[in-house]
């Protein structure tokens, strides 16, 4: 970058150009030209600044200046009274913790790690990346370490996986270095899907580098030469820029043959996937990749020992794999001193809903309910007091506001029998039915159902009946028994977790807010619930 | 995945459909879509079909010039996705995958978008739309009868 006096960000991700930020860009630029400051000030293209629901959301540093709903005209504005001559337009100001002068404390108590560069870098740029740093640690790993000993470190950090399962990076990637059969592969799971989760998209569109380093150290450590990202097929922006990372980085040398000018050799390709939540269950991924039916598959065996086209196979989720570089850069010394002594690191959430300042956030393992949804999602809206959260999306645990001192770590969450799953957090106020929110989620599970086993198949089926006659008072008999048991007997043999999971918003559901259900159920109509059985019958 | 033979390998199929289909104005996959994927994959038909059939994204019958995918998951709900999938149905005339009698639109419910921000949101072919409302989507609809 050369020496600029002040910084423009331009948070660019699908929302933002929903709103505009391109026309705002183009503007933009045109105005630091025509005011002559195109030479001191540096626009700077970048992912989200994690700031949702605010329209293009532009920063100006060092002032620490954050504005929101940014149209063509106000940048103009922006450019003209801040830029120019030095005074912040108060009006236009976002009324959020975000205005104040240090990034680090931009969003209150978020230690950024994976999202460190989100936000502030141009992702299309490998520049940008290196400048912070980015592939120092495959630099690190090529010239200073065995393969065996960048699994050992990974290990050491003890960083587990964060697509939901939790299970330690490091003894998977020990069990495909180990795994007798070559070629081996790395397999990015970039197949996000779950309701109300957009993290992935969001590293991926703000700091694709970070995944591409990422994987190539996983490829190094376990003996891989061939990895692929699969990405859902709606995120036509993810998938673009990740393809121009790879790009950028096969010319940089830091990807492909002799990377580095060493012996070894790694290469990355993009897959989009099609639409099928349940491919973002590994073997179901595996099975789609093989341009098949994403059926999953019977376990054992593990992808680790036969993954893709039967071969060895490290299946990571994106944001497993961006905490990688920083751990070998930086040691699982430092690793560890984030987050809780089993779950080591940060998590990124997604915080939505009935809540002041929806977005997405980073904060260390261990971290409170509490302080997720009151210090950094700011609260309730309106005013209104919180009724419950659904933690971890529709495969996760509703919790009542008496949980909200629960510790966000995979421990912790176990022992409420609740999961940490993608980091969805939707905050419901006291103006929403859990019955009805619920039905949305059988709704979401009956869609996603892949139809490969009985029990999913049916029992999703039945409980969207069930639900729907609850709903309505048509339900003749002990329906939430019923209901119960159906989800147990699911639970017991499905044959992949979709089925399994679908026991615990339910259950979790019925214990935090049973009141609600026994009124459902003796009848009392509910406005919420009928407009819904109305609207999707 | 670099194969030894002239086929690419399987990995690219769903790729190839997805382009398929894209330059297809009915947004479908025809059958010769179909045997071309096969001839491409060295694969039966019936093996292509049968992958086909299994996503949301592919559809083997002809469908609207436009695609409208209204986000149907938990957040876009409390967010009064109810009320746009109202708003729909009456605008279009058509319930859930039916496709309206002019060929404009086809109406499909989707799972989330991953634009939670700002729910409820939709997909009209590649475009997303957020912030819906029922006067939103009257205007929404309006922009892309005046372009035909």
């Amino acid at each position: 970058m050369k020496p600029a006096r002040a910084h423009v960000l331009v948070g660019v991700d699908d929302e933002a150009r929903l709103a505009g930020a391109d026309q705002v860009l183009e503007q933009l630029r045109r105005a630091l030209d025509e005011l002559g400051l195109s030479q001191e000030v540096q626009v700077v293209e970048t992912g989200t600044l994690g700031i949702s629901g605010q329209g293009v959301v532009v920063a100006v540093y060092p002032d620490g200046v954050f504005y929101g709903r940014v149209t063509p005209e106000v940048v103009r504005r922006i450019a003209e009274e801040h830029l120019l001559k030095g005074r912040p337009v108060t009006a236009l100001r976002l009324p959020t913790a975000a205005p104040v002068a240090r990034p680090a404390e931009v969003f209150g108590r978020q230690v950024r790690v994976v999202l460190a560069n989100c936000g502030v870098i141009d992702p299309e740029n490998i520049e940008e990346y290196l400048a912070r740093g980015g592939y120092e640690a495959l630099e690190k790993a090529l010239t200073t370490m065995t393969p065996p000993q960048v699994v050992e470190e990974i290990g050491r950090a003890k960083l587990r996986g964060r697509g939901g399962a939790g299970f330690p990076t490091g003894l998977k990637w020990a069990a495909v270095r180990n795994a007798p059969g070559s070629p081996k592969y790395v397999v990015c799971n970039a197949d996000e899907g779950e309701p109300g989760t957009f993290k992935d998209r969001l590293i991926l569109e703000g700091d694709p580098h970070k995944l591409v380093e990422g994987m190539v150290l996983a490829g190094y450590a376990v003996g891989a030469r061939w990895g692929v990202v699969y990405i859902r097929g709606e995120y036509s922006l993810c998938i673009a820029r990740v393809e121009k990372a790879l790009e950028q980085a096969r010319r940089y040398s830091l990807l492909g043959t002799n990377i580095l000018g060493t012996e070894f050799s790694f290469d990355v390709e993009v897959r989009p996937g099609a639409g099928a939540y349940v491919c973002g269950e590994e073997t179901a991924l595996l099975e789609s990749l093989e341009g098949k039916r994403g059926w999953p598959r019977i376990r054992p065996p593990y992808p680790v020992t036969r993954g893709l086209w039967g071969k060895p196979t490290v299946v990571n989720n994106v944001e497993t794999l961006a905490n990688v570089p920083d751990i070998i850069r930086r040691g699982a010394d430092w690793y560890r001193t984030l987050g809780t002594p089993t779950s080591p690191g940060t998590k990124v959430y997604t915080i939505l809903g009935h809540v002041v300042f929806p977005g997405l956030v980073e904060v260390p393992m261990g971290t409170t309910l509490r302080t997720l949804v009151y210090e950094l999602g700011g609260g309730v809206r309106d005013g209104r007091s919180l009724k419950g959260v659904l933690v971890g999306g529709a495969a996760g645990a509703f919790l009542t506001p008496e949980e909200l001192d629960t510790r966000l770590d995979f421990d912790s969450l176990a022992e409420r029998a609740a999961v940490l799953g993608s980091g969805a957090v939707l905050v419901l106020d006291d103006t929403a039915c859990i019955v009805d929110v619920l039905y949305s989620v059988l709704r979401f599970f009956r869609h996603e159902s892949c139809g490969q086993c009985v029990p999913c198949r049916a029992g999703t089926e039945a409980l969207v009946r069930l639900a729907s006659q609850l709903m309505v008072g048509s339900s003749t008999g002990p329906i939430l028994d019923r209901m119960v048991e159906v989800a147990e007997v699911m639970r017991a043999t499905s044959l992949c977790p979709l089925g399994q999971s679908l026991l615990l918003p339910l259950k979790s559901a019925l214990a935090g807010f049973g009141k609600e259900f026994e009124a459902h159920e003796q009848g009392q109509p509910c406005p919420h619930c009928l407009r819904s059985v109305r609207a999707y019958a | 995945m670099k194969s030894g033979n002239h086929h690419p390998p399987r990995d690219e199929l769903l790729a190839f459909l997805h382009e398929r289909q894209r330059s297809n104005p009915q947004n479908y996959l025809c059958p010769a879509d179909l045997v071309a994927a096969a001839e491409r994959f060295a694969l039966p038909v019936a093996a292509v079909r049968d992958a086909v059939t299994f996503y949301s994204m592919f559809s083997l019958k002809p469908r609207g010039r436009h695609v409208i995918r209204l986000c149907e998951s938990p957040n876009c709900h409390l967010a009064g996705a109810w009320s746009v999938l109202e708003e729909l149905r009456a605008q279009l005339g058509v319930g859930v995958g039916g496709t309206s009698p002019d060929g404009l639109f086809t109406l499909e419910l989707t799972s989330c978008l991953g634009v939670c921000g700002v729910a409820p949101a939709m997909m009209i072919d590649e475009e997303i739309y957020g912030n819906l409302n029922p006067p939103r989507v009257r205007e929404i609809l309006q922009a892309y009868k005046e372009e035909r």
